[in-house]
């Protein structure tokens, strides 16, 4: 009897410990950055591209790294969305049948599971085999074969979630099947295919494994596909790893941007989630 | 005539809505295809790519030797596929407990308030880019373990190691468990609990024993994702893990993980045919292991449902 | 002082509120011992909420407020400080739609025996096939015991949850429109077995099927927008109404 509850007060004392450990990582990662990178972070930081001896310690900023990254990020985020629109619609049992969608659906998964890095090299002996070699066309290829998956996911998720009589409605109005997914499933699965779209761009713009070759590095801004492009995380990838502490303590301010772009990310989707739901059936 | 232009109109309409029906619905087909195919086609690129290292060496050397020398032409996986697997397995050991009971606080104790504050968190923790992560790691964990944690056990340590980059992973893993078993948990009905509690069950009974049961599926998946996630990172891991494709001897030694090692490698061995083949290879053991996971998990979750006919 | 039978539920000055919306309205009602009340009245009037509040289900939902006093026995059950899981245990529940656990037949009603006695599995498999026995469902069953709950009929799955319940001895059993879900045998089967159940057990009733009430209820409570309007023996609420309100729906103005 007493055992009953008191394994029950030992678990709750488990569970505060827990949550407190997660919370607790959470405020380490932004006080650190934060405490780090603010004392090296500089107006210069944002607005210049890196002089001839900015890894070692001289003058210079990151623009080049900035822009880079929204330029890798932004249009891979637009045509995962394209394409995992059309899956996810797809995926629908209006237009196919269980047993290929769940195929579709498995196929899916593996490639959520696929590690960024494969995606990377996948993407560079394609490339390569093209005769091309890093540029930033390769690098928007490689995030957007991550995303897609990603926004296909939680796309697929919301759309199942549709009420049926919602699309017999839709139907029984004569709607064709594209209209209805289109003009009527979308509208009621938006906050979620909105959810799916800003977690992709999240995924893509903080991910350095899949553009560490593929996009190349330079200090330049690019100025066509073909040309590499660094971006925040491979930036900050190689600042950190440079031996000199000053250097060093840059990435800190360049992790505080990229923390800073994920956080605003973050706090869009939710304020656009509040504003797409006002039209869902619940 | 008005009338009979008008009825014209409406049935061009009709049918340049059905053309754009096809249209759109066959576009959908192939651009599901393709993308459907597209591990198929890593998975070729891959095999092609290793297929010079596999020509040259044999699969079990590849796989068992524990020389890895590239400059001498020895590609012994052995210790980078322990490390890989070891540093993995700790941090699921580690994450998984931790952020069952987190999700189970959320979703069944926290009041109503609390939960909708701790959503965002999770939110921002699982948006935190991995290169971030390692940064705070290098920053935090590593003088955390060298002074303070390996001394305390005996060990000398330069806290660029397996437990250091265990737990950088763990950190990493717990919002997607946490996230997806939230979800999993408050999707039971109450009903179901309203049933078990009222047979006198505290909520911790109910909790362990019909709970966990009903979302087993779930759960599992869950963990499956957050192993996928652990296994395939790669920035975080290579500015913790110590780097050197060596057997750790102990918990604060330095190893060596797959991904991390193509990350780290790749660049100045890819000008070399054989050492960019065996690093291919590598990438290649990286992808089978995460598709048999997959597979794995289906099977599990399948077997689950059938077993509760959920 | 005579002694009193158990399974006797009194509530005084009972308020439930959720926010700022309150469902039931200062009821003062008594729940005779060993008797089948029925709780009847428009649906969404708050015959659930008042039913669930008697084993303090209502908390584990939030912002549930809850005033007034409980009885059962004669200790309010809403004092603080008490075991909760003791409270449920003595009140049965029997819920809308059926929900087995997701176990096996067996596990199902042996899940409740074995949190509150720890006794051999000998004695235990004699306990849960007493359960199924008294719940009417043994001869259907006795050979897949160990079968998903799932794969029942959803008339079988009530009747578990009927065995689930009885299974750790409870004073009162409370039901929640239980046949609702079922078809007309199925429900008439239920029916059946709550008659006889109450022999030993309390058997409160929420009902909103007039006919089912008139031909089950020893007492009935008529419950309109959060408010008893009427409660007393069926027979002189069924057939000599007080209440305007109580005529109208008993005449089917209301329903």
């Amino acid at each position: 009897m007493n055992k009953r509850i008191l394994e029950e007060k030992i678990f709750k004392i488990l569970m505060y410990v827990s949550i407190l450990i997660v919370l607790g990582s959470l405020f380490i990662i932004i006080s650190l950055v934060v405490a780090n990178g603010a004392t090296s972070l500089s107006i210069e930081m944002i607005t210049q591209t890196p002089t001839g001896g900015y890894y070692l310690g001289k003058s210079g900023g990151i623009l080049n790294a900035i822009i880079g990254s929204l330029f890798l990020a932004l249009p891979a985020t637009g045509l995962a969305f394209i394409i995992s629109l059309g899956i996810a619609i797809y995926l629908q049992r209006d237009f196919t049948n269980p047993s290929i969608s769940s195929f579709i659906r498995l196929s899916l998964d593996i490639l959520w599971g696929i590690p960024s890095i494969i995606y990377g090299v996948f993407c560079l002996s394609i490339m390569m085999f093209l005769g091309l070699g890093a540029s930033l066309l390769a690098g928007i290829i490689a995030l957007t074969l991550l995303e897609i998956p990603i926004i296909t996911r939680s796309m697929d998720e919301s759309i199942k979630m549709v009420p049926n009589g919602l699309k017999e409605t839709a139907y029984s109005l004569g709607s064709t099947k594209f209209e209805t997914a289109y003009k009527v499933v979308r509208k009621q699965a938006m906050p979620g295919i909105l959810a799916g779209v800003l977690l992709g761009l999240g995924r893509g713009i903080g991910d350095a494994a899949s553009i560490l070759f593929t996009a190349g590095f330079t200090d330049n801004i690019p100025t066509s596909v073909f040309d590499s492009t660094a971006a925040l995380p491979t930036m900050i990838f190689h600042l950190f790893s440079s031996p000199i502490p000053g250097v060093r303590q840059k990435a800190y301010a360049a992790a505080l941007i990229l923390l800073v772009i994920v956080l605003c990310i973050s706090i869009i989707s939710r304020f656009l989630l509040r504003k797409s739901s006002k039209f869902i059936l619940k | 005539m008005l009338i009979k232009n008008g009825s014209f109109d409406k049935k061009w309409l009709m049918d340049k809505r059905k053309i754009r029906d096809l249209i759109c619905t066959k576009l959908m087909l192939i651009i599901t295809i393709i993308v459907s195919i597209l591990f198929f086609l890593i998975f070729l690129i891959l095999l092609s790519k290793s297929s010079l290292i596999l020509g040259s060496e044999s699969i079990t050397d590849l796989l068992f030797s524990s020389n890895w020398n590239p400059s001498n032409g020895n590609f012994g996986y052995f210790p980078v596929i322990v490390g890989t697997i070891i540093v993995t397995g700790l941090s699921l050991i580690i994450a998984i407990p931790i952020s069952l009971l987190s999700a189970i606080f959320i979703a069944e104790y926290a009041p109503r308030k609390i939960r909708k504050i701790l959503r965002p968190f999770l939110d921002v923790l699982a948006g935190v880019p991995s290169v971030v992560f390692g940064l705070c790691a290098f920053l935090f964990l590593v003088p955390l373990v060298r002074d303070f944690i390996a001394p305390f056990f005996g060990i000398e340590s330069t806290g660029l190691c397996l437990f250091t980059a265990s737990i950088t992973l763990a950190v990493m893993v717990f919002p997607i468990i946490i996230s997806l078993c939230v979800e999993a948990f408050s999707s039971i009905p109450l009903e179901l609990k309203e049933a078990s509690l009222s047979v006198g069950a505290t909520k911790w009974e109910t909790v362990k024993k019909v709970i966990f049961r009903a979302t087993a599926p779930s759960i599992i998946s869950a963990i499956l994702l957050g192993f996928g996630r652990a296994f395939g990172e790669t920035i975080a891991v290579n500015m913790v893990v110590g780097g050197i494709p060596k057997v750790p001897s102990s918990l604060f030694a330095p190893t060596e993980t797959l991904p991390s090692l193509i990350a780290s490698k790749y660049g100045e061995l890819m000008s070399i045919p054989k050492s960019e083949s065996a690093l291919m290879f590598g990438a290649l053991v990286l992808f089978i292991v995460v598709l048999i996971f997959n597979l794995l998990g289906l099977i599990l979750l399948r077997n689950a449902k059938k077993r509760w006919k959920l | 002082m005579s002694k009193k039978l158990i399974g006797e539920i009194e509530t005084q000055n009972l308020n439930i509120c959720y926010g700022k919306h309150c469902i039931i309205k200062n009821v003062n009602i008594k729940i005779p011992a060993r008797q089948l009340t029925a709780i009847i009245g428009p649906s969404g009037c708050g015959k659930t909420t008042l039913l669930k509040s008697f084993n303090r289900l209502l908390e584990i939902r939030d912002d549930v407020k809850i005033s007034g006093k409980i009885l059962v026995d004669g200790n309010n059950i809403l004092r603080s400080g008490l075991n909760v899981s003791d409270i449920r245990k003595k009140m049965g529940l029997l819920s809308q739609k059926p929900y087995p656990l997701p176990m096996s037949i067996y596990e199902n009603v042996a899940y409740g025996i074995r949190i509150h006695n720890h006794i051999d599995s000998k004695k235990l498999e004699n306990a849960v096939n007493n359960c199924l026995q008294e719940a009417g469902i043994w001869n259907e069953i006795r050979d897949r015991l160990h079968d998903p709950a799932s794969g029942l009929s959803l008339g079988q799955q009530q009747r578990l949850c009927l065995a689930r319940a009885i299974a750790v001895q409870p004073e009162v059993l409370l039901c929640d429109e239980p046949t609702s879900a079922l078809d007309p045998i199925s429900a008439q089967q239920i029916e059946k077995l709550l008659l006889k159940l109450k022999k030993e057990y309390t058997v409160v009733l929420v009902t909103h099927t007039l006919r089912q009430a008139k031909r089950v209820a020893d007492y009935v409570i008529f419950l309109y927008f959060g408010e008893v309007i009427e409660h007393g023996p069926a027979d002189k609420v069924f057939n000599n109404p007080k209440h305007p309100r109580t005529k109208a729906y008993m005449q089917g103005e209301i329903s």
